[in-house]
């Protein structure tokens, strides 16, 4: 259903160009869900963004690859046929719901804006439309609620009349940016299970954006690992969890908390910070935080290669010398290995 | 919001004193004597002794000041040392030239710097922003006197379209009226264009980025709706700040407008009346103009209710 094939989005800042988005590929299936991991400033949120060509321009360009969506290249779609995919064909819901609702509006007028933009129906109809959304994602009291503000609900149930919008046309693909980071950790459950339910309900394929790959753990089909504008590793989450390939995804996997995890073991923390996208470091991006990292890091910038069925990880190392290094820093530094 | 509005025009009394003993203070520290001013050079001593005593000008200026505030709270300022007449009916009376002035004034305003700012943030991608930039800030610059003199020598003099100075009430007729107010009413409204054009600009870029705009795009919005709709309405809020404060230098400009086109105003009243010396003109005009100011400033904290809905005063 959406195909990217080599997609470079540059942003022209005053301080130099930054390659945000550095020769990505990956395809999504109708139904699917795939989680699109990463720190901040690897570039996660804007290739969300190019998906239906929101960043805005300038800064950002689109200089090489694209992006089929059903076979049809939305970077170069005219205004109104991108117009027409935003919303009806690909919905997002982004970061903050605190700021992502339009303040001097009551929410039944948005609701109904996102509806009425594809389809043509009468204020009646509309409104009627906007409530049975609202049930659908669960808002209490929908009827009186449409006539509310945005800061008069919570901010996981503004992220929920966020999801309404996104719903409106019966989008065949939602990409969500990071909807639970800034939720608490309950309520970040909650919108994780109504997207859970949304997706068995009418069967819409998901892109979800996170740093937090617990939240994509029971959710992704697939997960694409993202450093540095480029993909580092990608394949099923099974794979991903128990199959590390690339030593990114290893240490951000031991830099989650876990509840199975003794008292004296301990979290690895990824030392250093992501690198500089406008000068980015000779080599393979991750060298200079690799615990693995060895002469020939410096020189070669590794490709994404097979390492299974559907399995693809950018690093020099084989699988039995990355399982030795990995053993080896785990009993260093105190961590899980697995 | 009755209860608010009601407490809002309540707090107007201790305002309004504390202004009324400012503008007494103010006019009668300032030298010169309307009694030596109202019989002229030539008069003996003994007749200006007199002529202050009839007026209350030798009594101690609290007690002078206590027989006015007595006054002004049964509503009556007192009458003109100079026309013997109310000063409250010279105000009414001047009044219509300065309100047409300013409502002239204000649609002025907003006609044409609500389209401006918003062709403005159309194009922001142009050349035409930075060069809108730099002609508000000329426009700012510009003192009103100097552009109010150029404007006549060129549309009045040069180019003879429009009176240089003058004034036709409204009951003369509309055509008479509104063509000696349109070039005053311009060159008042201008610097104040360049202002507001500036003001919702840059409220609308604030905008443009957020995140709210970007829900919109995504649903598919166009980007005229996602601008007039979205970043509109939510621009508008800061801007009437400043719209409330124009309102009230509109109020000063006028004064200087009035005397350079000759139109009897409160502004040129005022004026008038400072080279009299004639005190309780000057102090119910300046009283007058206060009361304005704040009830401007009133109408304007109750329009935000209006427009933004996070703002509830109850």
């Amino acid at each position: 259903m959406l195909e990217v094939n080599n997609l470079h989005v540059h942003l022209d800042t005053p301080a130099g160009l930054v390659k945000a988005v550095d020769g990505v590929s990956f395809r999504l299936e109708a139904g699917q869900t795939i989680g699109i991991v990463g720190e901040s400033g690897s570039g996660k949120s804007v290739l969300a963004h190019s998906l239906t060509k929101l960043n805005p321009e300038p800064p950002a360009t689109y200089p090489k690859g694209e992006i089929l969506f059903e076979g049809e290249n939305i970077l170069t779609m005219d205004k109104k046929r991108l117009r027409n995919l935003r919303g009806k064909e690909i919905a997002m819901i982004f970061q903050d719901p605190m700021s992502s609702l339009n303040p001097v509006f009551r929410i039944g007028r948005q609701l109904m804006e996102a509806i009425q933009t594809h389809q043509k129906l009468p204020k009646k109809e509309a409104r009627q439309k906007a409530i049975e959304l609202l049930i659908d994602v669960g808002i209490p009291d929908p009827e009186r609620r449409m006539q509310d503000y945005p800061h008069q609900f919570s901010g996981g149930m503004r992220q929920r009349v966020l999801i309404a919008i996104a719903l409106a046309a019966r989008p065949k693909l939602l990409i969500a940016d990071e909807p639970t980071t800034a939720l608490d950790v309950t309520i970040q459950a909650q919108i994780i299970e109504l997207l859970k339910s949304i997706q068995k309900k009418y069967g819409t394929s998901i892109i979800m954006i996170t740093h937090d790959l617990g939240v994509v753990a029971n959710l992704a089909d697939r997960i694409l690992v993202m450093y540095a504008g480029k993909i580092v590793e990608s394949g099923s989450t099974a794979d991903i969890f128990y199959d590390t390939a690339m030593p990114y995804t290893w240490s951000l996997l031991r830099s989650i908390p876990r509840l199975d995890a003794g008292a004296s073991e301990r979290l690895l923390h990824i030392e250093g910070h992501p690198p500089n996208l406008i000068h980015p470091p000779k080599g393979c991006n991750f060298h200079p935080r690799c615990p693995f990292a060895r002469d020939a890091c410096l020189q070669t910038d590794p490709p994404l290669a097979e390492r299974g069925t559907n399995h693809m990880a950018a690093c020099i190392l084989t699988k039995p010398e990355f399982d030795k290094e990995k053993r080896a820093v785990a009993e260093r530094k105190g961590v899980l290995l697995s | 919001m009755l209860s608010y509005t009601i407490r809002r025009l309540l707090s107007v009394i201790p305002v309004m004193l504390v202004v009324s003993i400012i503008v007494f203070l103010l006019v009668h520290l300032t030298p010169g004597n309307p009694a030596f001013i109202i019989l002229g050079e030539d008069a003996s001593p003994e007749a200006i002794a007199q002529l202050e005593k009839q007026l209350g000008l030798n009594e101690p200026l609290y007690i002078q000041f206590f027989d006015w505030i007595k006054q002004v709270m049964t509503g009556d300022l007192g009458t003109s040392v100079y026309s013997a007449q109310p000063v409250t009916e010279l105000i009414f009376g001047n009044f219509g030239p300065t309100i047409s002035l300013m409502v002239l004034s204000l649609l002025f305003i907003l006609v044409i710097s609500i389209p401006l700012a918003i062709l403005i943030v159309s194009l922001r991608k142009t050349i035409l922003d930075p060069l809108f930039t730099n002609a508000s800030l000329l426009g700012v610059s510009i003192p009103e006197f100097w552009l109010a003199i150029l404007l006549v020598l060129v549309f009045g003099v040069t180019f003879p379209i429009f009176p240089v100075a003058g004034y036709m009430p409204l009951a003369e007729g509309f055509g008479p009226w509104i063509y000696h107010l349109l070039l005053p009413a311009f060159v008042l409204a201008l610097v104040e264009i360049g202002i507001i054009a500036r003001m919702l600009r840059d409220s609308m870029l604030d905008s443009v980025n957020q995140d709210y705009t970007k829900t919109a795009r995504a649903k598919g919005v166009r980007e005229r709706d996602v601008l007039m709709k979205h970043v509109f309405s939510n621009a508008l809020i800061p801007t009437t700040t400043v719209l409330g404060a124009t309102v009230a230098g509109l109020l000063g400009g006028t004064v200087i407008i009035e005397t350079l086109f000759t139109i009897p105003g409160i502004g040129q009243l005022l004026i008038d009346s400072i080279h009299r010396r004639d005190y309780p003109v000057i102090q119910g005009v300046v009283l007058f103009i206060a009361a304005i100011y704040v009830l401007v400033n009133l109408i304007v904290d109750l329009l935000y209710a209006f427009l933004d809905p996070r703002i509830r005063y109850d």
